[in-house]
């Protein structure tokens, strides 16, 4: 109960830091708006999509993935600046649940996944996307997409406590973030790659997340019949909650360690 | 033992990073009620010796207990007991004033309303109502201590954990602090302060400890400590300082010690034990000489020079300057 009411009260901290620096809120909404606008004119013109369909519409699922998975680089940094702090000893000094701090900054950042999600949504319908299968299913492939935003956010917090600088976490997350989205079904289907490189792609976290929201979304791109392309939806909800499962523990043990 | 006279109980406490030890055996007791200085130079242990006290730092060996509850098996309870306002002030610095009081208010468990009106009462206390909604991290240095001293008592602690209060402030944020710290200690709060000042201790402090290596080297009234190094002293300030050499010469005679001469103050200074006796005689013979004296005093001993006494010289005069 406790650790409720202080991971809601740092929460409030955490937004209320956005509050009072504006210049953030435009990293909030310019990087969704960047991503869809330049991978879906710029790649856009030049790729086909197995079955057919509109690659616009095939990636778009793929960039709110994408979206999604760069924010640990935010959370990683925040973290990092929090502990780097004078004002983290009195956190840890009051009588307050020990996770808040953590829980707080994994809260205020799926309030800002909320905002991009929904810059994502409002961008991509101008540029010629769609749900086709109503309003349920869509709002499920939201749900997953958060979710694992929300693995995301956690294994920003363990980076961020890895490595307490703000400066470095950032320019570390990115060289890991980047193959990572390449090597999955985010922009190009498994199929289309060498064997070997589909099976990587195909097993990849943000894949299982991509394909079962763009079966949710009635988007194109359903491919291939490799075991984890059959059972994306299963794998969208197992793999951020596994991720969560090892990432928050060594989180919350990586805070305790702040203070050895 | 966890009697109510004892606020703060440290039992050879021990602490290791790495190959060093910044805590050797640290024992301390903090009678309720009073304030205490934990006195030594930079890296002797001081805010190590915090950090563990205030549940930050685990610590090796030894025993520890804050406000009657153990700091290593009940850390939660230590915490509902003390504040801590360290060296570099602990406010967020993105936050408002205001926003930081009301935020630390409620994770005291105040209600959202109490959290208000504590902290408006707070900011006019110490003077921070005009900066109320401006971001802490544009606060002056004396501000920002001020904010954090009263982030410290938004819920007013049984123990105050002060390290270093005043390193870096202007002598009227420092003076304003000794006073904010009196008025507690005249509502029942214990406060155990750390600082490489002596002066600090000598003025707030009804006992302290000097602390070097990780160990306490001297524990006491600060007027003790002044008597450990023994014999007041006596000061003699001649008119001209061509009678210096004259003035050197009656003094050590009559005193029987070595004599340290200040050319610049035109000053000599000496250890003595029969200081009536002695002072008559000195006085007389430079009459008797001619020599002019300005001023003189017979003085006990500052806690700088019990302090340079008791470590050994460590305290270097560098230190001691910025602390006068």
């Amino acid at each position: 109960m406790r650790a409720l009411t202080d991971g809601w009260l740092m929460a409030g901290r955490n937004m209320r830091h956005v509050v009072r620096a504006p210049e953030e809120i435009i990293i909030y909404f310019s990087l969704p708006i960047m991503f869809v606008l330049v991978f879906g004119y710029v790649f856009g013109s030049g790729m086909s999509v197995p079955g057919g369909g509109n690659y616009r519409e095939f990636l778009l699922p793929g960039v709110f993935v994408m979206t999604m998975l760069y924010g640990l680089g935010a959370t990683a940094s925040a973290i990092a600046a929090d502990a780097g702090r004078g004002v983290v000893d009195r956190f840890r000094s009051l009588p307050m649940a020990r996770s808040a701090l953590l829980s707080g900054r994994a809260g205020a950042d799926l309030v800002r996944a909320c905002l991009e999600m929904t810059t994502l949504v409002v961008c991509g319908l101008l540029v010629g996307w769609q749900w086709r299968d109503g309003v349920g299913p869509a709002l499920t492939a939201v749900a997953l997409i958060l979710l694992l935003r929300v693995a995301m956010t956690w294994v920003g917090i363990l980076f961020g406590l890895l490595v307490p600088n703000p400066d470095t976490v950032a320019v570390v997350v990115f060289p890991l973030a980047f193959p990572l989205t390449a090597l999955s079904n985010v922009f190009v289907a498994p199929e289309l790659m060498p064997d070997w490189l589909g099976a990587v792609a195909a097993w990849n976290p943000l894949s299982a997340t991509v394909a079962a929201a763009r079966d949710l979304f009635g988007n194109p791109g359903l491919s291939g019949d490799s075991w984890p392309a059959r059972h994306a939806l299963e794998l969208a909800v197992a793999w951020p909650l596994a991720l969560i499962a090892v990432a928050a523990p060594a989180a919350v043990r990586g805070y305790r360690r702040l203070g050895r | 033992m966890s009697d109510d006279t004892t606020a703060v109980l440290a039992d050879g406490i021990r602490k290791r990073y790495g190959r060093t030890t910044a805590l050797d055996g640290f024992d301390l007791a903090v009678p309720a009620g009073t304030v205490y200085g934990v006195l030594g130079p930079n890296g002797a242990g001081k805010t190590t010796a915090v950090r563990v006290l205030t549940t930050l730092l685990r610590f090796d060996a030894g025993r520890a207990r804050v406000a009657g509850y153990d700091v290593a098996s009940e850390p939660d309870r230590v915490r509902e007991a003390i504040s801590l306002t360290g060296q570099y002030a602990a406010v967020d610095e993105v936050l408002s004033g205001r926003q930081n009081l009301v935020l630390f208010g409620r994770l005291r468990r105040l209600s959202a309303r109490r959290a208000r009106d504590r902290a408006e009462e707070l900011l006019d206390r110490f003077g921070l109502t005009e900066a109320a909604d401006r971001s802490a991290g544009g606060y002056s240095g004396g501000m920002r201590r001020r904010l954090d001293l009263a982030a410290s008592l938004v819920v007013p602690p049984r123990v105050l954990f002060l390290d270093e209060p005043t390193t870096g402030l202007d002598p009227r944020s420092r003076n304003g602090l000794w006073s904010a710290v009196r008025e507690l200690v005249d509502d029942g709060t214990t406060v155990l302060l750390t600082t490489q000042y002596l002066q600090e201790a000598d003025h707030l402090a009804d006992r302290v400890c000097v602390i070097d290596s990780g160990r306490v080297v001297a524990e006491g009234t600060p007027e003790r400590l002044k008597a450990r190094i023994g014999a007041d002293r006596l000061e003699l300030v001649v008119r001209d300082a061509a009678d210096l050499p004259t003035a050197a010469a009656v003094v050590e005679r009559a005193t029987g010690a070595a004599v340290t001469v200040d050319a610049e103050l035109r000053r000599v200074d000496a250890p003595v034990a029969d200081r009536i006796a002695v002072l008559m005689t000195v006085l007389r013979t430079l009459e008797d000489a001619g020599v002019a004296v300005e001023d003189v005093l017979v003085r006990r001993p500052t806690l700088d020079e019990a302090f340079l006494h008791l470590t050994g010289g460590r305290f270097d005069a560098q230190r001691m300057e910025v602390a006068s």
